[in-house]
């Protein structure tokens, strides 16, 4: 097991060091302190608007940005190693694949983790300091569930960058896939859902409809932070699948089984990978 | 017992053979060199004994173990292995790197400031690896195939950006380990100067055993002439100016080896000798000698 540490403990350090860490705690500080005080902006008034509100918007602008962010960091995971020439090199030390590939989802997930709860960490600090409308206690519960389900979406996109990086040869190669998985799981699987709505006029089994969303991690991410606020105007997919109750705890279990299978994947693809 | 053991071992990717029948002893203390043309089958024999890639017949035995096997695993830790063209992590110093490596091993730190001393980085630790030159990268992976003092060291043209005098050291790294009983395997296809520092050669070519044996073996079995090159204004006896070809004031001559003590004596009496080079056919020759051979072995059916 400590293989598996040391491993990790470099790819943190990694993070650090390319400044990947810091990029990404400004990138979400800024995205959550702007979004929690300029939210109301359009209705024409500024400052920390509803808590509810803020996570809504919060979580829809995340459910882009933390998937490129996981995909960006991790896409050349094995592959890059390959190029290196580390990879068959790390293969005559006493470490086995699947304790490389444990160590680099540690080290990484470790750097989206740390990166999720001090930049959101700091705006739900923030807002804590200066509404005046939302206590700390309000606050602790929708930014923790907020929070963790976004550290989860990161980890998915991580595994998934890993099964690219593991699939092809080369790193360009992989990072031209991962844009792609990343605008297939974002952008075309909604429209794609939507459009199916449109085309049979509303006409599909409502209650298989929100099951389908279940095959989108983006959207289980979406589901998680609008069902602990049933209170919100929503428009879209979401909207349909509000009307069903999956529970807070089932939706993380859905998070976690996405998080299992694309991590489970890349091990098997990475073991079959030659040197 | 056999540090490596190698059984009739075949390999090959997708129905092409890039290994035939190769057999192999090493025993402890052996420096082994493993000469061949680029695709002759070296790399491939040395991830077989890594156990980085398995044989598709035969058999391969390292420690006494499969090294393909998970349980073999912890028998790394007494294995050295430098590749060719590895750039390590750019972005850490060459000691980190060092550290990585130790940590992995399950070596001590403290270990690594050592060995950066050893192959000349002490002054270059706190570097990052991107600021190294080629031969820098090189005597780092040196460092790091150095770690935890391994009983087995297969080095992949390990020599490759060396300056000679960092060469120079790096053989006297690889005789103080042969001292020490680590076993070597150098692989090769730059020979100059590897011939004093190796008990046998292996000469593969496209992936078949084309010659085995120490230098003198091999020379025996080339049955390669000496040559000698001569000046001055010479008559030589008759026998050997058949042989002679003149260019000048300057002669080539070639005779059978077992020859050459007695034509050096009639040589050394002649009149107007001025100098003489006596050269014997080195790795080199013998390299290309069993792979021209081979070759026309198998144009002729």
């Amino acid at each position: 097991m400590s293989a598996v540490f040391t491993v990790a403990n470099k790819e943190f350090h990694d993070g650090l060091r390319n400044r990947w860490v810091l990029s990404i705690c400004i990138i979400f500080a800024v995205l959550a302190i702007g979004l929690a005080y300029f939210g109301a902006a359009a209705a024409g008034k500024v400052g920390f608007t509803s808590l509810s509100s803020t996570i809504v918007s919060l979580a829809s602008l995340a459910v882009f940005i933390i998937p490129l962010i996981a995909l960006m960091l991790a896409y050349d995971g094995i592959g890059g190693e390959d190029e290196n020439g580390t990879l068959l090199l790390l293969m005559t030390y006493p470490l086995s694949r699947w304790q490389l590939l444990l160590g680099k989802m540690m080290g990484q997930g470790a750097v989206m983790a740390f990166s999720t709860l001090v930049g959101f960490g700091s705006s739900a600090v923030m807002m804590g300091i200066f509404s005046d409308t939302t206590s700390w206690g309000e606050l602790i519960g929708p930014y923790a569930v907020f929070i963790f389900s976004a550290m989860l979406l990161g980890w998915i996109f991580i595994a998934i960058a890993y099964v690219i990086s593991a699939s092809v040869s080369e790193k360009s190669k992989a990072a031209g896939i991962a844009l792609i998985v990343w605008f297939l799981f974002v952008l075309v699987f909604d429209l794609g859902l939507l459009g199916m709505l449109v085309a049979t006029q509303g006409n599909v089994d409502e209650t298989l409809f929100p099951y389908l969303l279940l095959l989108n991690p983006t959207d289980i991410f979406r589901l998680v932070n609008i069902t602990y606020f049933a209170d919100q105007n929503l428009s879209g997919l979401m909207a349909i699948a509000q009307q069903t109750q999956f529970s807070t705890v089932s939706l993380f279990g859905g998070l976690l089984a996405w998080l299992a299978l694309p991590l489970g994947l890349a091990m098997m693809i990475f073991n079959r990978r030659g040197l | 017992m056999n540090i490596v053991e190698l059984q009739q071992v075949e390999k090959s990717y997708q129905g092409v053979s890039a290994l035939h029948q190769l057999n192999l002893e090493l025993k402890q203390g052996e420096v082994l060199g493993l000469f061949g043309h680029n695709g002759a089958g070296k790399t491939t024999t040395i991830k077989l004994i890594l156990g980085l890639i398995a044989a598709t017949a035969g058999q391969v035995r390292v420690f006494g173990e499969d090294p393909t096997q998970s349980e073999a695993r912890t028998l790394r830790r007494q294995l050295g292995f430098l590749q060719e063209n590895v750039s390590f992590y750019d972005q850490l110093t060459g000691l980190e790197v060092l550290q990585y490596f130790a940590r992995l091993k399950g070596i001590p730190k403290q270990s690594c400031h050592a060995l950066l001393e050893q192959v000349g980085l002490s002054q270059a630790g706190k570097r990052r690896v991107k600021t190294y030159s080629k031969g820098m990268r090189q005597r780092l992976g040196l460092a790091q195939a150095l770690l935890g003092e391994p009983k087995l060291l297969l080095l992949d043209e390990p020599t490759v950006g060396l300056d000679p005098i960092a060469t120079q050291d790096f053989y006297r790294r690889i005789e103080q380990l042969k001292e020490q009983g680590c076993t070597v395997i150098l692989c090769s296809h730059v020979l100059p100067g590897v011939e004093k520092y190796i008990d046998r050669a292996l000469i593969l070519g496209r992936g078949k055993l084309l010659a085995e044996g120490s230098v003198n073996d091999l020379r025996q079995q080339a049955d390669l002439p000496a040559t000698f090159h001569l000046q001055g204004d010479l008559t030589l006896p008759e026998h050997l100016a058949a042989r002679a070809n003149r260019d000048g004031r300057s002669m080539r001559l070639d005779v059978a080896l077992q020859d050459k003590m007695t034509t050096m004596q009639q040589l050394i009496v002649l009149p107007g000798l001025e100098n003489v080079d006596v050269h014997l056919p080195s790795l080199e020759d013998l390299y290309t000698h069993f792979i021209e051979t081979h070759q026309v072995q198998e144009a002729t059916p």
